[in-house]
């Protein structure tokens, strides 16, 4: 019986193993970026740039339909375009960079919905808006699977600096002049990343997979590598457990995905052991001489 | 020079009254505004609430609407539940003209609890929808009743030669393959009048986003049924169709047309048209 429900819809069905293999890549891609992305205090920066893809992605889709790679470079582009001007923006100006990072984000969405909308049906701007992991072709899991394993590569190639930046940016600076560099580097990633999720999730619940793990594993460890690991596995478990959802209860997969994944952090808000409500209220006795 | 232009004002401003030598009609969506137009010939000047692609089934009436209500002599309705609502604002905005249910005389198939408004999508119905408004025009302009008349003749015996071409067509896809999946809840008159089964996968929402559970029992179907063609007009994403078409094994079917013809430049921009243009999907996916 437990097969049946948890393996079985797995081995039958082509769409499920792609689907899942999708949500597990880009698990393992997105949630480190996001555990960074929280640690610097820009977790509402994937937000931004995931409404920032949107008129790049939607270029690409009057140019060549529903094509993987127009949309995909679409993206790409529009999204570091916005996180540059953001930058620019911020250094040359008084404006900060989230108020920056805003306004650009916002100027874009319009530009992209006027796009779409320009395109005429309002079921195109859907699939901008929720993706479709169940309708994955090979040629996309493999940009996925790219996307996850090039990331993987660069963290690990800019993680020191990056992870110093995140802990003291002065002495990061007073050190080393890699900080601009690891810093576009790492937007890159992040726009990169979104790219890859929007084909399975869409521009908006592909910020979910990358953001809500990484808010789940704050609660288990203070410890970086740790809470890495806690939100690739959160972010694996979410994908596994939101399909099975959709499969078993008929809710439509992507939203299933990132529901689960909010249920994991809402549990982890109550019960987890690092700051968790319940450890607060009832906090474990200190050993006493 | 100004007298020109007066001259120009003038015949703009008498147009609409040249126009009125003809008879006004308004009908409520595409269909039977072809039908209207292949009775009335140049005796008849026929709008359509619903344009082009546009959904009957999610109309909103709008004030312009109203005024071509008002204008009309003749207001043409499907009945059988198509309007809905509207139907009320339809005839409260007719004023003094006449309002006749095109689909008066025909029995009505089941679409669960209620009548199934679809019923043009058998030829042997839609004779019967052209000889109601042949009538329904005659009471309005009895002065032109020997065109009507001659117009309704020459376009009833082309349906006649379109339904032998639609059997002669179906005819052509054996027996046992003339079934397939769909989500189109409009072609059961299509279905009963030339024996194809329009199967609705089961438990499927036709609006929502297809969820996996949704996928997988179509393809579920398909296997068990060994359907030879899907299809589907929820499922818009090209790339989840290619999905269920190669786990399936079953043949994705084109864009079928049923409740809007198209733009004069579109696939379907008549009833013949329309029909002819969805025998062929359906035959090119079956055979």
């Amino acid at each position: 019986m437990p097969y049946d429900i948890l393996i079985a819809p797995f081995l039958e069905f082509d769409f499920m193993r792609r689907a899942l293999v999708a949500a597990l890549a880009l698990a393992l891609g997105a949630a480190p970026i996001g555990v960074i992305l929280m640690l610097r205090r820009m977790s509402l920066m994937g937000d931004a740039m995931a409404h920032a893809i949107l008129p790049g992605a939607a270029v690409g889709f009057l140019v060549a339909g529903l094509n993987l790679f127009a949309m995909s470079i679409g993206g790409l582009i529009a999204g570091l375009l916005v996180a540059l001007l953001a930058g620019v923006v911020a250094r040359v100006t008084e404006l900060k960079e989230d108020a920056s990072l805003a306004a650009f984000f916002l100027v874009s969405l319009a530009l992209g919905v006027t796009i779409v909308s320009a395109r005429g049906t309002n079921i195109d701007l859907l699939h901008f808006l929720f993706g479709n992991v169940l309708g994955l072709d090979a040629a996309s899991l493999v940009l996925i699977a790219a996307i996850s394993t090039l990331s993987l590569l660069i963290l690990a190639l800019i993680w020191r600096p990056l992870v110093l930046e995140c802990v003291d940016p002065g002495f990061l600076r007073s050190i080393s002049r890699a900080g601009a560099p690891v810093h576009i580097a790492f937007l890159g990633l992040v726009v990169l990343n979104l790219v890859g999720g929007f084909q399975a999730l869409g521009t908006l619940l592909a910020v979910g997979l990358m953001m809500l793990p990484a808010f789940t594993a704050r609660f288990w460890t203070r410890d970086i590598t740790a809470m890495i690991l806690v939100a690739v596995l959160t972010g694996a478990l979410s994908g596994y457990i939101g399909l099975l959802l959709s499969f078993h209860a008929g809710v439509a997969a992507g939203p299933a995905i990132i529901l689960v994944a909010g249920a994991l952090y809402i549990g982890s808000v109550l019960a987890g052991p690092v700051g968790g409500v319940l450890r607060q209220l009832f906090p474990k006795r200190h050993l006493e001489a | 020079m100004m007298r020109w232009l007066v001259a120009a004002l003038v015949a703009m401003v008498a147009a609409p009254a040249l126009a009125q030598g003809k008879v006004n009609v308004a009908t409520s969506f595409t269909i039977l505004a072809d039908f209207a137009r292949n009775v009335g010939g140049d005796r008849v000047e026929v709008v359509s609430l619903v344009g082009p692609n546009g959904d009957a089934h999610s109309y909103v009436p709008s004030p312009a609407d109203a005024k071509k209500l008002a204008d009309a002599k003749l207001v043409i309705l499907n009945g059988l539940g198509l309007e809905g609502s509207t139907e009320r604002f339809m005839r409260a905005a007719a004023k003094d003209a006449k309002v006749i249910v095109a689909s008066d005389g025909i029995t009505p198939l089941r679409l669960g609890n209620d009548p199934d408004p679809h019923a043009w999508q058998s030829v042997a119905n839609a004779k019967i929808y052209v000889a109601n408004i042949r009538d329904a025009l005659i009471a309005v302009d009895p002065a032109s009743k020997s065109t009507f008349e001659a117009n309704a003749a020459a376009y009833l015996s082309r349906l006649d030669a379109l339904g032998i071409e639609v059997k002669a067509e179906i005819a052509k896809i054996p027996p046992d393959r003339r079934k397939l999946v769909t989500t189109h809840d409009a072609f059961g008159y299509f279905g009963t009048a030339y024996e194809i089964a329009f199967i609705a996968p089961h438990g499927v929402s036709t609006e929502a986003q297809a969820s996996a559970r949704d996928v997988a029992r179509i393809i579920a179907q398909i296997r068990a049924q060994k359907i030879p063609a899907v299809f589907l007009e929820n499922v818009t994403d090209p790339r989840l169709l290619e999905r269920i078409a190669r786990e399936s094994g079953a043949r994705i079917g084109g864009t079928l047309y049923s409740d809007a013809l198209t733009e004069p430049n579109g696939p379907a921009p008549t009833y013949i048209n329309m029909v002819r243009h969805n025998v062929q999907e359906l035959v090119a996916a079956l055979r």
